[in-house]
C-alpha cells in the first residue's frame, strides 16, 4: 500500500508531516474563525435586519451605517485586506503570521460576507409573522428569537454552508502570507517545486472537505423544513 | 370598548402623501360584532391596525375599556396587545411550529405552568373544533384549519377584543360560513367584541350588528346594520347593497324591456321594502282585501338580518287608480319603503 502511494505521490508522501499539519492548520483556521465569524455575521445580519426602513426596531442612522461599512469592506480584495490588518492582527493575537496571523483577516473578510447571508434569510420571513407576533405582544427581542431566527433556520443554514466553504478559499489565500494550512501547502510545493501531485492531493483534500460541509448544511436544511 | 377620536393616518411615500385613514371617530361597544366594509384601499385595515397600533396613527387618539392606547409606552402597549386579538387573511401561522406550538406561543411569559399551557391550548384547539390536528403542521391543513387555529392562538391570552382583518377573503364560501359562525358563536359564548374588516356585504349581514362603510379613508356611513341594509344614505352602501340583494334588479329588467316586467294600462310598478322591522304583519294580504287591488310579486328577497326579515317585493299592482293610491299611503303609514318604478296609470 504505501508503495504504492510512494510511486504515484512520492512528493506528499515525503512530506506526510507537513501535509497532515496543514490539513490541521486549515480546520483550525474554518473552525475559530468560522465560528467567531457566525457569532458576528449572525449579530450584525440581525441588527441591519432589524433597523432597516420598516423593521421592527426601525433605525436609519444605525442602518445606514452599517450597510455603507459592510459595503465597503466587502469591496476590499481579500489579499488587500490581509497586508491592511497586519497592525489589528498584531494587536490582538500578538502575531501576523501563522494561523494565529490568519484569524482576524480570516473574521474581517467573512463577516460583511456572512451578514448579507444572514439579511437575505431573514427577509424570507413572512412579513405577516412580525406583524402576528406584534399582535400577541411579542418584544423585539422575542421576535428575533422566536420568530425571525427560528423560521429562517434552513435558510441560514443554506448561507452558512456557502459562507463556510468560501472560507475555505479565503484560508488558501492566506497561505500566501504565511499563514499554513492546505493553500499554503500547495502553493509552497505544488505550485513554487512544481510538484503536481501535491497540488491534486491538496485539491482532492479540499474537496473532501467541502463536500463535508455541504452535506452537513444540507442535513440542517432538511431537518429544519416542514 | 374600542373608541376611536379624530383618528388619521397618512403614508408619506417618496414625496407623495397618502391619507389612509381620516379624521374617523368611531364607537365600537362591547360586545358588538362590527363590521367595517370597503372596497380595498378605502382604508379599512389600516384603521383596524390603528386600534392594536399595528400602525400608529399619525393624529387622534384610540381608547381601548378606557386606557388610551395611543398613549402607552412599548411595554404597557405589548401588555395591552394581549388582550386584543387579531387574525389574518393569510393566517400568519408559523411554518416551523406544529398548531401546538402556534396556539402556545402567545403563551410564554403568561405565568402559566407548562402542563397548564397544555390544558389551555388543548381547550382552545377544543373550542375552535380543531382538536385533532395538534401535532400538525400549518402546512398539512386546509384554509379554514388554519383560520380556526389562528382564531385559537388569538384568544389563549383571553382577550376581550378579536380583530379580523378580512379573515375569510381567502376562503371558499362553504368556509367563509363556519368561521363566520365560529366568530359569531365566540361572540356569543364569550362575550368577546368583534371587528370585522371585509369587502364583502355578505358577511356584515351574516354576523355583524353594527357597520361603518369606509371610503377613501372616510367612514361615510355607520350604523345599525339593518337600518344601513334597510335605508342606506351613502351611494357606496347602496352599491355595496346591491351586491346581496336582487331588488335592485327590477331597473335593469326594465331597462332591458323584459316580459317579466310588461305592464298594461294603468298598472303600476312598486318596490315594497322593509324598513323597519315589523313585517310579522300580513302587509300584501291585507291591503288586496281591504283596497281591492291585486298585487302580482314580480319577485321577492327577503332576508334575516339581525333576528329581523329585511329586503321587500317587487310588484304589478293593478286596479281602481284610487284605490291603488290609498294602498301605497296604507303601506307608508306601516312603515313599509313604497317606491313607484314605472306608472302606467298616466298614461290613461
Amino acid at each position: 500500500m504505501t508503495g504504492f502511494f510512494n510511486r504515484i505521490i512520492p512528493n506528499v508522501m515525503d512530506k506526510l508531516p507537513d501535509f497532515f499539519e496543514a490539513i490541521r492548520d486549515t480546520l483550525i483556521m474554518v473552525g475559530w474563525s468560522g465560528i467567531i465569524a457566525f457569532v458576528l455575521g449572525l449579530f450584525l445580519g440581525i441588527v441591519i435586519t432589524v433597523t432597516k426602513p420598516g423593521g421592527i426596531l426601525e433605525n436609519k442612522v444605525l442602518y445606514q451605517i452599517l450597510d455603507k461599512l459592510i459595503n465597503f469592506f466587502r469591496s476590499i480584495p481579500f489579499i488587500i485586506l490581509l497586508t491592511w490588518v497586519i497592525p489589528i492582527s498584531r494587536a490582538i493575537m500578538g502575531t501576523a503570521i501563522n494561523v494565529e496571523g490568519a484569524i482576524v483577516p480570516l473574521i474581517m473578510g467573512t463577516v460583511p460576507f456572512f451578514s448579507r447571508q444572514v439579511e437575505s434569510a431573514l427577509a424570507e420571513t413572512d412579513h405577516g409573522l412580525i406583524e402576528a407576533a406584534l399582535s400577541m405582544g411579542s418584544g423585539p427581542l422575542e421576535i428575533i428569537f422566536r420568530v425571525y431566527l427560528r423560521e429562517s433556520v434552513s435558510a441560514i443554514a443554506r448561507g452558512t454552508t456557502i459562507t463556510a466553504i468560501s472560507l475555505v478559499g479565503l484560508t488558501a489565500m492566506a497561505g500566501a502570507v504565511g499563514s499554513g494550512g492546505l493553500g499554503d501547502f500547495a502553493i509552497r510545493y505544488g505550485h513554487d517545486r512544481n510538484m503536481t501531485d501535491v497540488t491534486w492531493v491538496t485539491v482532492i483534500t479540499v474537496f473532501i472537505l467541502v463536500s463535508i460541509i455541504q452535506l452537513l448544511g444540507n442535513l440542517v436544511v432538511k431537518k429544519s423544513r416542514h | 370598548m374600542i373608541r376611536l377620536e379624530n383618528v388619521s393616518k397618512t403614508f408619506t411615500d417618496s414625496n407623495k402623501e397618502v391619507h389612509a385613514v381620516n379624521n374617523v371617530s368611531l364607537t365600537i361597544n362591547d360586545g358588538d360584532i362590527f363590521g367595517i366594509i370597503g372596497f380595498s384601499g378605502a382604508g379599512k385595515s389600516t384603521l383596524v391596525r390603528c386600534i392594536n397600533l399595528l400602525e400608529k396613527p399619525t393624529d387622534g387618539k384610540v381608547f381601548v375599556d378606557d386606557a388610551e392606547i395611543t398613549a402607552l409606552s412599548g411595554k404597557e402597549l405589548r401588555k395591552a396587545r394581549k388582550k386584543i386579538g387579531m387574525i389574518f387573511q393569510h393566517f400568519n401561522l408559523m411554518p416551523s411550529r406544529t398548531i401546538f406550538g402556534n396556539v402556545a406561543y402567545p403563551l410564554r411569559g403568561s405565568g402559566l405552568s407548562k402542563e397548564e399551557i397544555k390544558e389551555k391550548v388543548h381547550h382552545l384547539l377544543e373550542l375552535v373544533g380543531i382538536s385533532e390536528k395538534e401535532n400538525a403542521f400549518p402546512s398539512q391543513l386546509s384554509g379554514g384549519q388554519k383560520q380556526r387555529v389562528a382564531i385559537a392562538r388569538a384568544l389563549a391570552n383571553d382577550p376581550n377584543i378579536l380583530l379580523c382583518d378580512e379573515a375569510t377573503s381567502a376562503l371558499d364560501p362553504q368556509t367563509t360560513k363556519s368561521i363566520l359562525k365560529l366568530l359569531q358563536q365566540l361572540n356569543q359564548t364569550l362575550g368577546i367584541t368583534v371587528v370585522v374588516i371585509t369587502h364583502e356585504m355578505a358577511v356584515v349581514k351574516e354576523i355583524c350588528n353594527r357597520v361603518a362603510v369606509m371610503d377613501h379613508g372616510d367612514v361615510v356611513e355607520e350604523g345599525e346594520v339593518f337600518h344601513v341594509f334597510a335605508s342606506p344614505k351613502e351611494p357606496l352602501t347602496r352599491s355595496f347593497i346591491k351586491t346581496t340583494s336582487n331588488l335592485q334588479k327590477i331597473e335593469e329588467l326594465i331597462a332591458a324591456d323584459s316580459p317579466v316586467v310588461a305592464t298594461k294600462k294603468g298598472e303600476l310598478i312598486v318596490r315594497l321594502s322593509y324598513v323597519e322591522k315589523n313585517t310579522s304583519e300580513p302587509l300584501i294580504s291585507t291591503v288586496t282585501q281591504k283596497f281591492g287591488i291585486i298585487l302580482n310579486i314580480v319577485f321577492a328577497d327577503v332576508e334575516i338580518v339581525q333576528n329581523a326579515p329585511i329586503g321587500g317585493t317587487v310588484a304589478i299592482v293593478s286596479g281602481e287608480s284610487s284605490r291603488i293610491d290609498e294602498a301605497l299611503q296604507y303601506l307608508r303609514d306601516k312603515n313599509v319603503g313604497v317606491e313607484v318604478i314605472k306608472d302606467d296609470r298616466v298614461l290613461q
